[in-house]
């Protein structure tokens, strides 16, 4: 496990990454571009990021983004939460591996599919599109990931902590309440946080299930692209990476902790 | 004051908790089979066994995670069916001690109190009266993770008792500590026991602890009670070869009765030239029934000299292995039936002239008081 990195290693960690993260990086560099011109560097400026907050459309997408991705997000993180509950508690309950199949097949369902049944759907239930079938679409998405981050907490948890908590005298509500939702709330924020983030990138499924005056970001990003790059979509793009590694990282730090907390107490 | 306790003894005392009759069953498995047990106010009652024998699904029971199959458990005569854990006057402290992360010591041992919905000023009280009682005043603010073994387990006392239940439940409340601080909290649990006055019905798997600790010891066998008594008589007269195998160690020799002369009976075992004496006027035998004698180890007595030819019970082998313990020297005895016998000698003396060694043959003799016959 500790053998120094070799010349070997090295470069191919280098490689690896330079792969993984160099358009990345060249969109961030670009971003503080001084020219117009996407592809020629004109010296370092942030005229970008105010004429971003400026241009009206680009905000307003912004906004709408946002707002679906809190809306969602908050829906997915009860709704997998209530799941996760579900299948790790009640049992062997008939079905359960099934379900529990069930909950996770989006999570490797191809987008254009689930983007494409959802749109049906609304279709034939006769929901005008829009912000709330977006909403609807991205909480369909999302739920299984806070399912399953919730549910590796719940498999650790140590079950006597509920028991003694009834035997002291609360009934089962203020049980979950003061003792289980405490504990695992660093997991179901870490779901959260998840939820947001993908909803917040979303292209495919929001495309698939926008309508008119419901264009995010990505949308509204995607479709700019086509007529010709521009600068301020470097920067708008820049922002959500920004945002979007926050969200992760802080979702990896949250359910880590949750994990290791829950071993040191098991000792 | 402590030796004339013993209300299992008066047929009008009224017990505090009874199982009358009580099966509990796992889909197939029955972990509780028929069982009917009394545990009276005061005691300090410890279910002992081996590993699924059903002590910890009977403690459960009373608690109130789980619920039997069949039968009636009550608590000072009031029926404990369908009472949930949060209604009963009975509180538990448990095995991984289950305190809670995210609060205090304070706020653990105040978790309780608090869904009683007690005055503040009362729960910072009876916190405070917890904490001298478990000697963990200065830990107060501190936070489970920040504690050694041995302070969460009291903290788990603590929190378990500061309800001032009617029964005191613990589930292998030592299991956790090393040797030396287990022995000194049996004394601390008896102590605290005696000071509160309170029902403690304790589960273990360890017979010295149960020994130490107990007023009357039920040893618990697949799903059942097999002898519920004082660790003395537990220990003295056990009334099956489980128990007087399972309880301390002992040398159990196989043998065919007899008959009974002056209220003593003789049996013929294969591992004794001749028959065995056996004082047990209790047992109620016949002739050519096969028995199990079981005798303690340090009821025994090894000798170099061949006994004279009055003797009783005499077996002849030799040493097989001896372990020097400090206070006790254990003996291993080889008979020529191949049986190890365990024989145990208190070191009184700090020099012994010459000590018996390997190899050496000896004679093991036994008085026939000494010695329990077990039906087979």
């Amino acid at each position: 496990m500790t053998r120094r990195l070799s010349l070997f290693n090295i470069t191919s960690l280098v490689l690896g990454f330079a792969f993984l993260y160099l358009p990345i990086l060249l969109l961030v560099v670009y971003s503080f571009n001084g020219s117009r011109l996407v592809t020629v560097w004109g010296g370092f400026s942030t005229q970008w990021y105010g004429a971003l907050f400026r241009n009206q459309a680009l905000m307003e997408a912004a906004w709408v983004t946002l707002r679906i991705a809190l809306l969602s997000a908050s829906i997915a993180t009860v709704l997998g939460t209530l799941a996760a509950l579900a299948l790790t508690r009640y049992g062997r309950f008939t079905g359960r591996t099934l379900f529990t199949g069930m909950v996770y097949a989006p999570m490797v369902m191809p987008e254009v599919i689930t983007g494409l049944s959802l749109l049906l759907f609304f279709v034939a239930i006769d929901l005008d599109r829009g912000f709330w079938t977006i909403t609807l679409a991205h909480t369909t998405l999302t739920m299984c990931f806070v399912t399953v981050v919730v549910q590796a907490r719940l498999m650790t948890f140590d079950r006597s902590l509920e028991e003694a908590a009834m035997d002291l005298g609360a009934p089962p509500l203020r049980t979950f309440f003061s003792v289980t939702l405490p504990l695992i709330a660093p997991s179901i924020v870490a779901g959260f946080l998840l939820a947001f983030t993908l909803s917040l990138d979303d292209l495919v499924i929001a495309s698939f299930n926008t309508g008119p005056g419901a264009t995010t970001l990505p949308i509204k990003i995607y479709s700019q692209v086509r007529l010709g790059l521009s600068p301020e979509i470097n920067a708008a793009s820049t922002i959500l990476i920004g945002l979007v590694t926050a969200g992760v990282i802080s979702a990896t730090l949250l359910s880590k902790r949750s994990v290791l907390r829950s071993r040191r107490n098991a000792h | 004051m402590r030796r004339t306790f013993a209300p299992w003894a008066d047929p009008d005392a009224k017990p505090l908790i009874r199982f009358e009759n009580v099966t509990k069953r796992f889909g197939e498995a029955v972990a509780v089979d028929h069982l009917t047990l009394d545990v009276f106010e005061g005691e300090f009652f410890c279910l002992l066994g081996p590993s699924g024998c059903g002590k910890t699904t009977l403690m459960r029971m009373l608690a109130g995670f789980e619920f039997p199959t069949e039968g009636v458990i009550t608590l000072a005569g009031q029926s404990l069916e369908g009472v949930p854990p949060y209604r009963r006057p009975v509180n538990m402290m448990f095995q991984s001690y289950a305190l809670f992360p995210h609060m205090s010591v304070e706020k653990n041992i105040a978790f309780g109190l608090k869904q009683d919905g007690l005055p503040k000023a009362e729960i910072a009280d009876r916190v405070g009266e917890m904490l001298r009682l478990v000697q963990l005043e200065k830990l107060a603010r501190r936070y489970p993770s920040q504690l050694s073994g041995g302070q969460r387990q009291r903290v788990a006392l603590a929190r378990a008792l500061a309800k001032r239940p009617k029964v005191l439940l613990l589930d292998e409340p030592l299991g956790a500590l090393d040797k030396k601080l287990r022995e000194e909290t049996q004394f601390e649990l008896m102590d605290i026991q005696h000071e509160l006055g309170m029902t403690f019905v304790v589960v273990t798997h360890d017979q010295e602890e149960a020994m130490t600790m107990a007023d009357r010891i039920a040893v618990m066998d697949h799903g059942r009670i097999v002898q519920v008594a004082t660790p003395g008589e537990i220990y003295e007269q056990p009334k099956t070869r489980f128990i007087a195998e399972f309880v301390g160690d002992v040398n159990i020799l196989e043998g065919h009765v007899q008959g009974q002369e002056n209220g003593l009976w003789h049996v013929k075992s294969p591992s004794a030239e001749a028959p065995l004496t056996i004082d047990d006027p209790d047992e109620v035998l016949h002739s050519g029934q096969a028995v199990a004698i079981a005798v303690r180890p340090e009821k025994m007595v090894v000798q170099r000299e061949k006994p004279g030819p009055d003797a009783l019970n005499v077996l002849t082998g030799e040493v097989w292995d001896i372990g020097y313990l400090g206070d006790w020297t254990v003996y291993r005895i080889r008979l020529a039936t191949g049986e190890i016998l365990r024989v145990s000698c208190a070191n009184v003396s700090r020099f012994v002239e010459s000590p018996i060694d390997w190899d050496e043959q000896v004679y093991v003799t036994f008085a026939p008081g000494a010695a329990v016959i077990l039906a087979e």
